[in-house]
């Protein structure tokens, strides 16, 4: 049924390579690290597809380079090979990464969202949440303050922060409230797709139920797009339509949520699932 | 040894190559051209970029004013000018009208500058983007791609906060529609007379060796939103206790043995001269 449809973000052959690599790369590798070269392929050949309206989870364990295909999309860091299409840019036929540096700041203003596990990296923490929001805004070129204000309440206010306090510092507020303000920046411009790592790690359980919750009722209200990078399978069981499971760079099981959780394939999504539940 | 110094202080190539990065500056308006600023016998942060512009462009025909926050008698302007005189012999003036070379720091003169004339502006930090960005790569990277987002943000996040713009000094502004120029600390109330003026503007910051200009009748923009006009400082209701001038601009006494406030001209010489008519 999805299948019919245009992806809103179609990854073809990424990899992130450390290192100049060798011919042996290929059969010498020893998890991610090539053991004739020391070259680390921190995302080897992934490739994927995210649909209208769909939640992609993505799982693995700490260096299996679910953060590495994250910061690749967000332009945080540069891949070694591969081919990014965004619906929203150049009519899917140019890859984001052959984009301008003007272009690549429009793409993450204006048809992404990032919102990070630390918030330090999402938010201006010294300036105001409004002014949060209104980074986004302006950087999308519109120049009414009247706008951008309203823009922020409503934003604020559908992530259930006060707006008596939304002149505030979010370095003022708690994790969880600064992880809010960071999805409602992520959301200033109603963009195409929503990035979100890790976002509820590191926070206690209570706010991480309220955050899981805001995110699903988003996805209920905007209708957008969500790539979800987790290593807690509760979270992708509560909110990804369809799963990839990444192992040393590389995708090795991807299917729907239920059928990888219930009936894993790969020998290490099985360990993955049954440590756990 | 020698036993006389240069016409000027400044050896002849020295004074070619600054005057070669002002024609550089004079033909991209408002763009920061890197010059290789030289030992004066006054420390850097004293005024040295506007006196090495001083000295490379003064000629025996030239008559010289220097004005310090508007007066002609602070002591820092009365030694910039013995020092030039010293130097050169050029007659030097307090009357804006006289004067070729207008070396200042912190105002424009109320007498309307006329073609011919040359305001020299002393500059301390001449980088508009540097509150937001502490490195000059980047910075430089932020004008080329005319990334001016967080200076805009940098006036919501005022507006937000205080319910207005507070900059009342260094008010940024669009040169040309192109680059943001920082008009060096004069309060924004001069702001306007950068704006298709009859005269050439030269900008110089000695200790971070960059000059900047703005030509005649060039486009200045001070930066508003759409919706938030720009203001400059309102002196309404008050006036110059010596002159009684309404429509300059007014420095703020206040007399601690009598409590008393009182207003007077900044400008010095203009004070004068409406006196003595």
């Amino acid at each position: 049924m999805m299948l019919q449809e245009t992806p809103v973000l179609s990854v073809r052959g990424l990899t992130v390579r450390y290192g100049d690599g060798c011919p042996q790369c290929a059969s010498h590798l020893e998890k991610n690290r090539c053991t004739s070269c020391g070259a680390v392929w921190a995302a080897n050949d992934v490739s994927l597809d995210v649909y209208p309206g769909e939640v992609l989870g993505i799982v693995g364990e700490s260096g299996s380079g679910k953060s590495t295909l994250m910061q690749s999309l967000y332009f945080d860091l540069e891949p070694t090979a591969g081919t990014a299409y965004l619906q929203n840019y150049g009519a899917g036929k140019k890859s984001i990464w052959e984009a301008s540096a003007a272009e690549k700041r429009h793409i993450k203003n204006t048809i992404m969202g990032m919102v990070y596990q630390n918030p330090i990296r999402g938010l201006r923490m010294d300036y105001s949440a409004a002014s949060n929001i209104a980074e986004k805004i302006i950087a999308a070129g519109s120049r009414n303050a009247g706008q951008m204000t309203e823009r922020a309440k409503e934003l604020l206010e559908a992530v259930e922060i006060l707006t008596s306090r939304m002149s505030e510092a979010p370095k003022n507020f708690s994790g969880g409230m600064q992880q809010r303000v960071q999805i409602s920046k992520a959301l200033a411009n109603n963009p195409a797709l929503l990035l979100l790592d890790e976002v509820t790690t590191g926070l206690d359980l209570s706010v991480q139920a309220k955050v899981l919750d805001l995110i699903r009722k988003i996805k209920a209200k905007y209708g957008i797009s969500i790539l979800l990078v987790s290593h807690d399978l509760a979270v992708i069981r509560m909110l990804a339509d369809r799963t990839i499971v990444m192992l040393d760079g590389k995708i090795i099981e991807s299917g729907l949520t239920d059928q990888i959780l219930e009936d894993p394939q790969h020998a290490y999504t099985q360990q993955l699932v049954h440590s756990l539940l | 040894m020698m036993d006389k110094y240069n016409y000027a202080f400044l050896d002849e190539g020295s004074k070619r190559e600054i005057r070669r990065s002002v024609l550089k500056a004079v033909a991209i308006p408002g763009y920061q051209v890197p010059f290789g600023s030289r030992e004066l016998p006054i420390g850097r942060g004293w005024g040295t970029g506007g006196i090495q512009l001083t000295l490379s462009l003064i000629g025996p025909e030239d008559t010289l004013k220097v004005i310090d926050q508007g007066s002609d008698e602070s002591v820092n302007a009365v030694n910039i000018k013995k020092f030039v005189k010293m130097c050169t012999g050029v007659p030097c003036t307090t009357r804006t009208q006289e004067a070729t070379i207008i070396q200042t720091r912190h105002r424009i003169p109320e007498v309307p500058m006329t073609n011919g004339q040359i305001l020299v502006l002393q500059v301390p930090l001449p980088e508009p983007l540097r509150i937001v960005e502490p490195q000059e790569a980047v910075t430089k990277k932020m004008h080329a791609e005319s990334d001016y987002a967080p200076i805009w943000l940098q006036l919501y996040e005022s507006l937000i906060k205080y319910g207005k713009v507070t900059i009342s000094a260094e008010y940024p502004c669009l040169v040309e529609d192109r680059y943001i120029m920082n008009p060096s600390p004069i309060p924004k109330f001069d702001n306007s007379k950068l704006h298709d003026a009859e005269c050439l503007y030269l900008f110089g910051a000695g200790r971070e060796k960059k000059i900047y200009a703005i030509p005649p009748h060039t486009k200045v923009v001070s930066l508003a939103f759409d919706d938030v006009p720009f203001e400059k400082e309102s002196f309404r209701g008050k006036k110059c206790r010596l002159c009684g001038s309404t429509d300059t601009y007014l420095d703020e006494i206040f007399d601690s043995a009598t409590g008393e406030r009182y207003y007077q001209c900044s400008d010095t010489s203009y004070c004068k001269e409406v006196r003595s008519k």
